[in-house]
């Protein structure tokens, strides 16, 4: 248990041996916890139709096949619009969601952190502020909104929206702040606008902030999957159609439904995974003071 | 205005830089919300003009919609039970798993924070679990064991129901708040504890109290945002897994009720009226929890 902690440079309250094995035996149970409903999905998704039916339930697969995969893809490619589709759109709205945020917030980011201009305080507390105010709450007006844009049943219902997150915009910013000054007055000097300084400094520096809103931004598009704006078959998105296919038949799909919920709950965990530490260090910077 | 215009010149390239992200934040995120506050003095139904009736949407929430009100006491709920629950478990677990060496940390990190990007895919297994048959895992498990004789409807009776509601919630909240702690953790000067052990802080609770804690005020601030955000959106959940409605809207929150009214029957100044409430939740105990995260360590 011992071996297992850092070894501390600096001198450190005492640390009792009974403290530390009730406080990780709680974190291992809680992990546990956590790790449970993933796992399980996982088993499921393996078990042949009989044992997914078995009385009494068992959590453990004794035959594992793939079976509920293939079964998975021989129903969704006999759906009217072409499995191909739906994959297209969300690519296509997670790609371009990503990308608009992240090139705009970044941009926007840059001058409130490091230029004192009339209004900045105003404007970053107005975005402090809107962290509260996520597409979960403000749907009602949005879908107003949208449908007297006429976007209604379009790729822009999907992506616009996320294109003003401001969870991303204040990462940037709380991270940009902490780049040297010294750095940006030097390039200055040498005669660049504020806008190479931005791409020719700030960005290369700001990586692993922007790397950070890619992933949450990612993570978010790729859950999202708002049935009152699209209702176009063809303009629908992975999720949608394979919670559809599973809904079609609850029971006798169950071993494809959970198939599905592992192939839905795959990248988000690769992404966090590959680019964990970058997240961990931008939210270092991510207090509200 | 000369001075405005000035000002503006003088920072020209600043405003420039903002521009094409201030459109969209302010179309889609600043718009809705002084929308809501408008259509929430409104008769409107999307086809005809938005009619303008006053205090009335309020009126009637409060005294005419029996739904509403549990509704409200559910969200008040998760919010004064699985928010503080959750923000309280991602600190303790921030704060331990900080004692562990770098590669276990990762490992931990990811974990703990795996169930808030995937929950929404794992519904459908929450519901084999909690099915209301025998052959629920759930159900099935306990009877075999004998503490079940007979297999209890956990999604479905309204007495079971919120409790389920509430641990799986709990399960999927860790969020980013918790992220956001495991970073600040790491950034706390070695020199404070030393200083501490001189001054006679005995035990790592005191340690915790006096020094942690005051150190990530920043981080604690943001990560109450966070939860006050997810704790007050809880509908997902409660959709997923009790249905929608649930049984005799048990299972009700604030959202599912304006998805109820906004998305359903099209009565989008009442659901306006609504969400105007839950902002005001919101933004009141954001002010709340922000000011008694002030005086932690005093």
């Amino acid at each position: 248990m011992i071996s297992l902690t850092k070894k501390k440079a600096g001198i450190h309250s005492r640390r009792s041996m009974t403290g530390n094995i009730v406080v990780f035996g709680f974190v291992v149970l809680l992990g546990l916890f956590s790790a449970l409903p993933f796992i399980f999905a996982v088993i499921t998704s393996l078990k042949p139709i009989d044992e997914l039916l078995q009385f009494p339930p068992r959590f453990t697969v004794v035959r594992p096949t793939l079976a509920n995969y293939s079964d998975l893809f021989l129903l969704a490619s006999n759906m009217w619009v072409p499995l191909f589709r739906y994959i297209f759109n969300t690519t296509l709205v997670a790609v371009l969601g990503t990308l608009f945020h992240v090139v705009f917030a970044s941009m926007a980011a840059y001058p409130l952190a490091k230029h004192r201009f009339p209004g900045r305080n105003i404007i970053f507390s107005i975005i402090v502020m809107a962290l509260m105010f996520v597409p979960q709450v403000t749907f009602i007006p949005q879908f107003v909104l949208l449908s007297k844009l006429n976007l209604v049943d379009s790729y822009a219902a999907l992506v616009l929206p996320w294109i003003g997150a401001s969870l991303g915009l204040f990462l940037m910013k709380q991270f940009i702040e902490q780049i040297p000054d010294a750095i940006l007055e030097a390039a200055r000097i040498d005669g660049a606008s504020e806008f190479t300084s931005f791409f020719r400094i700030v960005w290369p520096n700001t990586l692993p902030a922007i790397l950070t809103v890619v992933i949450f931004q990612f993570i978010n598009l790729w859950n999202y999957s708002p049935k009152e704006l699209v209702y176009s078959e063809s303009l629908k998105v992975f999720r949608m159609a394979l919670e559809q296919i599973v809904a079609g038949d609850p029971i006798a799909r169950m071993g494809a439904g959970a198939a599905a919920s592992v192939i839905l709950m795959i990248p988000p965990i690769v992404v966090f995974i590959a680019l964990q530490r970058k997240v961990v260090e931008t939210m270092t910077f991510a207090g509200i003071k | 205005m000369r001075t405005a215009a000035a000002a503006f010149k003088r920072h020209r390239e600043s405003y420039l830089l903002m521009a094409p992200y201030m459109i969209f934040f302010i179309l889609f995120t600043i718009l809705p919300v002084i929308l809501s506050v408008v259509m929430g003095f409104t008769y409107y139904n999307l086809i005809e003009p938005p009619r303008f009736i006053g205090w009335y949407n309020y009126i009637r929430l409060f005294l005419d919609d029996d739904i509403f009100i549990i509704a409200l006491k559910n969200t008040m709920l998760f919010a004064f039970i699985t928010g503080p629950i959750s923000y309280a478990l991602s600190f303790i677990v921030a704060w331990i798993i900080n004692d562990l060496s770098r590669t276990l940390r990762s490992i931990a990190t990811v974990l703990f924070y795996i169930p808030t990007i995937i929950g929404v895919s794992v519904y459908p297994m929450w519901r084999l679990i909690f099915s209301p048959d025998a052959f629920g895992y759930l159900n099935g498990t306990l009877m075999k064991w004998g503490f079940l004789r007979e297999p209890v409807a956990w999604l479905i009776d309204q007495n079971q129901l919120l409790v389920i509601l509430i641990i799986v919630q709990l399960w999927m909240s860790m969020g980013i708040s918790f992220l956001a702690f495991v970073a600040g953790l790491q950034t706390i000067d070695g020199s404070l504890y030393e200083a501490g052990v001189m001054d006679g802080i005995k035990n790592r609770f005191q340690e915790l109290w006096y020094i942690t804690l005051p150190s990530m005020i920043p981080q604690l601030v943001f990560g109450a945002v966070m939860q006050i955000v997810i704790s007050f959106s809880v509908a997902d959940v409660s959709i997923q897994l009790a249905g929608f409605p649930s049984t005799e809207y048990a299972g009700e929150t604030m959202v599912t009720h304006i998805m109820d009214y906004g998305s359903i029957r099209y009565e989008m100044g009442y659901a306006s009226s609504l969400a105007v409430v839950l902002f005001v939740l919101m933004v009141l105990t954001n002010r709340i929890v922000t000011r008694l995260l002030n005086k932690v360590g005093i």
